[in-house]
């Protein structure tokens, strides 16, 4: 079983859970940027949840099977065409050999999870099948797909059924993105900080699976300082450190970037904080130029929201009895 | 050094030892994620030493936030490294300074520079006071760096000299990145040197490049089969000048697969450092070259 590539889409990788355990090595975490709705995708079509899918952005691919299978694509509302016939999102369905799937235009959220029963079965690189394209780490050859490739797809899975509206996890709008200050939040002015909550945000066209950038928010005042030996001159310069997954660097103190699954492990630009597991999730489904807020959280209510969230898992597998 | 915590959401500690850049800061950063490393401490996911601070990523789920925090805490009293004796390798890059690769690469961001009308190294030269690009490529070359961090991307090494505080080369980086740099480049930016391990985006000013593979996801070149990175925290790096003959063969040694890097065991003490730098420093020399 196999499926070939016809076209590729925008940027279409083969991503799973991720790959942690090597950011000491300036290897991100990578994996799906919707983990809710890659979960989904797996479930829907039998498949162990963190089994490895297809993620497209913006824009679908065309995919041709040599088997039938069952697949489901979840995520953003980009509708399937199967044959050129409309199938639903969050719904798993049957494909025969030669058959084909496209994609119609995006209608809501960014990215989607394609998932077929088995998985795609790349190789495992240190422990993942998912594809960090700047180190031609995983995935397929480490890289995005390509018209003319062949994706393995392994054995197993079959599931069935349909993902209801109400258990579904997409962004608001604007998007509220919960965030606990905290790393180098004291750099800037108390003023900046009540202003960077207050201001609503929008998302820039540099975004992608490195990072989200934000803008249209005011700049940041920062703390006076003489700078400290080795950070660099500027107010937002740091000694170069880790960044965390989630964290907000705001270069320049102009235009804030939420760091994402591929994410750069480290440098020298000060963090205002780190947005919450919980809702990395909802990142990976924004658009350019969609509004997006930050909203300050303490430690106890991010913890409440990740518990929410592992609830909102367990409710999609009661519902599909895996 | 008080060690200043702070929360990175609910999945992340981070520690700055030091706001400001050191060898004392660095040492107490890798000793500390070595005392993490060894107590083993459940629901602890990765454990990220950087130059002058460090990071530990945790599972919530396993262990509390703030039990994790008291943990990293208690430990910080116990593992002051300043007289802890380092375990650790010293190895030898080869780098042809002044290269056409990076001399071209440069040129096309003549504009994003902060002297359009040097090169890198001849800027790096005169803003630390150097008479010409040679004494500057001495001065990076004849002492030897500690990698003090591993990250950006995939295996790029941050390395800092082992030089006291007033011989530190410091360098500005572009004023605006650049969207290019070659694969291998030998770069430098504030207080750091560093080593492009993919080719892509940078803002450090590019001195010249090496030959010698560093990073290989499909782990193929005989040295980098058991870790596609060839760099750790701690490892100690010698830059050791090479002319165009030499890369070109030692380009031709990589593609056969028969490059041998001269990479050593070593010891290294912050303490005996710090009280004979240039004696240290000879004596890793000859541990270097096999003496």
């Amino acid at each position: 079983m196999a499926i070939k590539v016809i076209s590729p889409g925008l940027s279409t990788t083969v991503q799973d859970l991720g790959r942690p355990g090597y950011y000491h090595l300036g290897i991100p975490i990578s994996g799906g940027m919707d983990r809710f709705a890659l979960r989904a995708a797996n479930m829907l079509v039998g498949n162990d949840e963190g089994a490895a899918v297809l993620e497209a952005v913006f824009l679908g691919p065309e995919l041709e099977f040599t088997s039938a299978a069952t697949v489901a694509v979840t995520g953003g509302e980009l509708p399937p065409l199967l044959n050129g016939d409309p199938r639903a999102t969050w719904e798993a369905f049957a494909v025969k050999a030669g058959d084909q799937l496209s994609f119609g235009y995006l209608k809501s959220g960014a990215r989607v999870y394609i998932a077929v029963a088995g998985g795609i079965d790349v190789p495992l690189k240190l422990g993942s099948r998912s594809t960090y394209t700047l180190g031609a780490l995983g995935g397929l050859e480490g890289r995005a797909l390509k018209a003319g490739d062949a994706l393995p797809v392994g054995k197993g899975g079959k599931g069935g059924g349909s993902i209801p509206a109400n258990l579904r996890r997409g962004p608001g709008n604007p998007a509220e993105l919960r965030m606990l200050p905290g790393l180098y939040w004291h750099r800037i002015t108390a003023a900046a900080g009540r202003q960077f909550f207050a201001d609503t945000w929008k998302v820039a066209p540099e975004a992608d699976r490195i990072g989200y950038r934000f803008r249209g928010g005011q700049k940041l005042d920062f703390v006076p300082r003489t700078p400290p030996f080795g950070a660099g001159s500027d107010p937002s310069n740091i000694v170069d450190a880790c960044y965390p997954y989630g964290s907000v660097q705001v270069p320049g103190g102009t235009e804030p970037i939420v760091l994402h699954r591929d994410a750069v492990s480290g440098g020298g630009y000060m963090m205002l904080g780190t947005v919450i597991s919980a809702d990395m999730d909802l990142i990976g489904q924004l658009q350019p130029h969609s509004p997006a807020r930050f909203v300050e959280v303490t430690m106890d209510q991010a913890l409440a929201a990740r518990h929410e969230r592992q609830a909102a898992l367990a409710r999609l597998r009661d519902h599909l009895k895996r | 050094m008080s060690i200043r915590f702070s929360f990175g959401g609910d999945e992340h500690i981070f520690a700055e030892v030091s706001e400001e850049m050191s060898l004392e800061a660095f040492f107490t950063s890798l000793s500390l994620t070595n005392a993490v490393k060894a107590a083993d401490i459940k629901g602890v996911t990765e454990i990220c030493p950087a130059n002058a601070s460090f990071q530990v990523k945790y599972d919530p789920d396993q262990i509390k936030p703030a039990d994790l925090l008291r943990e990293l805490q208690a430990m910080e009293g116990a593992a002051s490294g300043s007289d802890a004796t380092l375990k650790t390798r010293i190895m030898e890059i080869p780098v042809y300074y002044q290269d056409p690769w990076t001399h071209e690469t440069l040129m096309r961001f003549r504009e994003r520079h902060q002297d359009p009308n040097a090169t890198d190294l001849e800027y790096a030269a005169a803003v630390n006071g150097f008479g010409s690009v040679e004494e500057f490529i001495k001065a990076h070359s004849s002492q030897p760096w500690f990698v003090s961090m591993v990250g950006f991307v995939a295996g790029l090494p941050f390395l800092y000299q082992m030089v006291e505080r007033k011989r530190q080369l410091q360098v500005p980086k572009y004023l605006r990145p650049r969207t290019d740099t070659p694969k291998l480049t030998v770069g430098y930016g504030g207080c750091f040197s560093c080593i492009y391990s993919v080719r892509g985006a940078g803002g450090y000013q590019m001195f010249g490049i090496t030959p010698m593979p560093i990073y290989d996801p499909n782990q193929q070149v005989s040295y980098l089969q058991d870790n596609m990175c060839l760099f750790r925290p701690g490892d100690i790096v010698k830059w050791r000048p090479i002319n165009r003959d030499e890369y070109d063969a030692a380009l031709e040694a990589v593609a056969e697969n028969r490059f041998e890097p001269v990479i050593r065991e070593a010891s290294f003490s912050l303490a005996e450092f710090n009280r004979d730098i240039d004696g240290t420093n000879a004596k890793l020399m000859e541990v270097l070259h096999g003496h």
